[in-house]
């Protein structure tokens, strides 16, 4: 689509992307750029010589046992968090889309964690577990079971795959609800005219034409557990016990901050970007028309 | 929202169904919310001695929020810092990050739609990829180069990094590109240059789009979190979000009620502007990710 009238001038239009442009450039491309470089070097101990090494931080990283389990865990947890979430958010849709009346205090209560910033949410998670006083915890002792996630590996990725799918349900749940609503209600008619149910209904008539929010949320809900998670799991785990909860942008900042190993660091950083481009290239290539220019 | 498919036909058990899940998903969402309310009108100590919590608010709301608010000493006799100034910070950086993306973008995109000009598609790609390019792809060097340019512990450093939108700017862009070309055409017969057109004509009619971003970006802006870990190392920049982390654990005891009052701080700004501004953001949210 193009515009057929046009304003003319020479500098304006440079004018008006500049400021765009000047923050483009210094925090988003120089920065990456800095990232690929640094991933070819090596800096010693002290800090004082720095030496081209060529792949060998990737070589590093790719020796390392605990990175390839890093890579498992957020594996396993992105997952966990996309699937489990989708599924829960997908219910929920579904039944508020039968209701008549109330739906819409039932929507604004269910849109609040959007709104909850996921470090907080970390902290509103610890609590509901954290020994002695903890609710959960407390009633899972009654019924027998022994909760520890400072100690328990199962545990402590089980609290940090909760508080992300909780954090998560009310932006899916939004976009499963619109899906719905965009349905023509003559198919749904038509179906139950011909005596469909609504169990069959779903399955034949609304889960399939649901299938691009479905596979859209997928992209998004596995970029947020990789990216947007690292506040929650900062706040609850720590990434432990040991590494046990510690994803790949955990790690990152762990290697880069606290350990301050920089080319490793910058190295996984590269890693990550090549996970962030295929992701994004996957869900463009799906919703075309927004980058067709 | 609201007459769904639901009303194909008649199936009262069903519909009770459909009210039961709801409000189970209902009560799960809102229960770590209600609960840290609870902890947050209690003592530290009736905290700490109870085996669980009570599910019941207790009698303690206001001198809780006025010692996370203001601060001062608790009943245990460790100093609480006040989460006023914290919650200030955030506000202060949200609306900057929330205004300054939709500013900038709303430029971008005008000078990208009504302007033909040398290395446009080149510059519209270049906005396009920064969303392949997350702060957390590139923590160590924008570190750094936020370092070089003496902007740590500063609201420049807080906010300018986060501005650019690639988002803002398709949206805009969407928009712009279904308004009509008369109005562009009247604009020019009538005399009026390319910053009157969008003073006078576009920015009205992209209220609604304004009114969406504004809710999505001032909730991203409050809620960051790495960013603010990152570029900020003294307490007087925390923003409310970071700060809270720092009364867990550490080497004093857990002042468990306060952590919860400052919890429900941070959360009720963000949460107040996506319930008043509900109907904007809900369409905004789908309309702008899709």
């Amino acid at each position: 689509m193009e515009k057929r009238v046009r304003f003319k001038s020479a500098w304006l239009p440079w004018a008006l992307i500049a400021p765009q442009m000047a923050i483009v450039l210094v925090f988003f491309f120089w920065p990456a750029a800095q990232a690929l470089y640094q991933s070819v070097l090596q800096q010693d101990a002290f800090g004082t010589s720095i030496e081209y090494v060529g792949a060998l931080n990737f070589q590093r990283l790719w020796d390392d046992a605990s990175y390839l389990e890093t890579f498992k865990i957020t594996a396993f947890f992105s997952a966990v968090v996309a699937l489990g979430g989708i599924a829960l958010s997908l219910l929920l849709a579904v039944f508020s889309d039968r209701i008549a009346r109330g739906a819409t205090f039932y929507r604004t209560l269910l849109i609040l964690p959007y709104a909850v910033a996921p470090a907080v949410v970390g902290v509103l998670w610890i609590f509901l577990f954290a020994p002695p006083m903890g609710v959960v915890s407390y009633a899972l002792q009654s019924l027998g079971l022994e909760w520890d996630h400072l100690l328990n590996p199962d545990h402590a990725i089980a609290l940090i795959i909760m508080a992300a799918i909780w954090k998560q349900v009310s932006y899916n749940f939004l976009f499963f609800v619109a899906g719905l609503q965009s349905i023509p209600k003559s198919l749904i008619e038509a179906a139950a005219i011909d005596g469909a149910r609504p169990w069959r209904r779903f399955w034949t008539i609304q889960f399939p034409l649901l299938s691009p929010t479905t596979f859209f949320l997928l992209v998004i809900n596995v970029v947020y557990a990789f990216f947007d998670t690292f506040a929650i799991i900062d706040a609850t785990t720590h990434g432990g016990p040991g590494k046990s909860t510690a994803t790949l942008v955990y790690k990152v900042y762990y290697d880069g901050f606290k350990a301050l190993d920089m080319g490793g660091s910058a190295a996984q950083s590269v890693v990550l970007m090549v996970i962030v481009i295929a992701l994004t290239v996957v869900q463009f290539r799906y919703v075309e028309k927004k980058v067709q220019y | 929202m609201g007459n769904g498919s639901g009303m194909v036909e008649r199936r009262p058990t069903l519909g009770l169904l459909a009210h039961a899940v709801q409000i189970i998903g209902v009560l799960i969402i809102v229960f770590p919310i209600y609960l840290a309310f609870i902890a947050s009108t209690h003592t530290a100590a009736e905290i700490a001695s109870s085996r669980p919590l009570s599910l019941l608010p207790g009698s303690h709301f206001v001198e809780t929020y006025r010692l996370a608010l203001f601060g001062g000493t608790s009943s245990f006799g460790s100093r609480i810092g006040p989460s006023a100034p914290m919650m200030w910070i955030s506000l202060v950086s949200a609306l900057v990050i929330a205004i300054g993306k939709i500013a900038i973008s709303l430029l971008s995109a005008f000078a990208i739609v009504y302007f033909r000009f040398p290395f446009r598609s080149l510059v519209f790609w270049m906005i396009f990829i920064t969303l392949m390019l997350p702060v957390e792809v590139r923590i160590g060097p924008t570190y750094s180069v936020v370092s070089d340019l003496h902007m740590l512990n500063s609201y420049s450093g807080l906010t300018i990094p986060l501005i650019a939108s690639a988002t803002a700017t398709f949206v805009f862009r969407q928009f712009f590109l279904t308004v009509p070309d008369e109005l562009a055409e009247a604009a020019r017969i009538d005399g009026a240059g390319p910053i009157r057109f969008l003073k006078d004509v576009l920015l009205p009619l992209s209220r609604t789009s304004i009114a969406a971003l504004f809710v999505i970006q001032f909730i991203y802006g409050w809620n960051q979190y790495l960013w603010p870990l990152l570029v900020t190392t003294d307490e007087s920049m925390y923003p409310v979000v970071m700060g809270i982390k720092r009364l867990i654990g550490g080497e004093a005891y857990t002042e468990w009620n306060v952590v919860m009052a400052t919890a429900i701080l941070a959360l009720l700004p963000p949460a107040i502007v996506v319930v008043l501004m509900q109907k904007w953001f809900v369409k905004g949210l789908v309309d702008t990710e899709k």
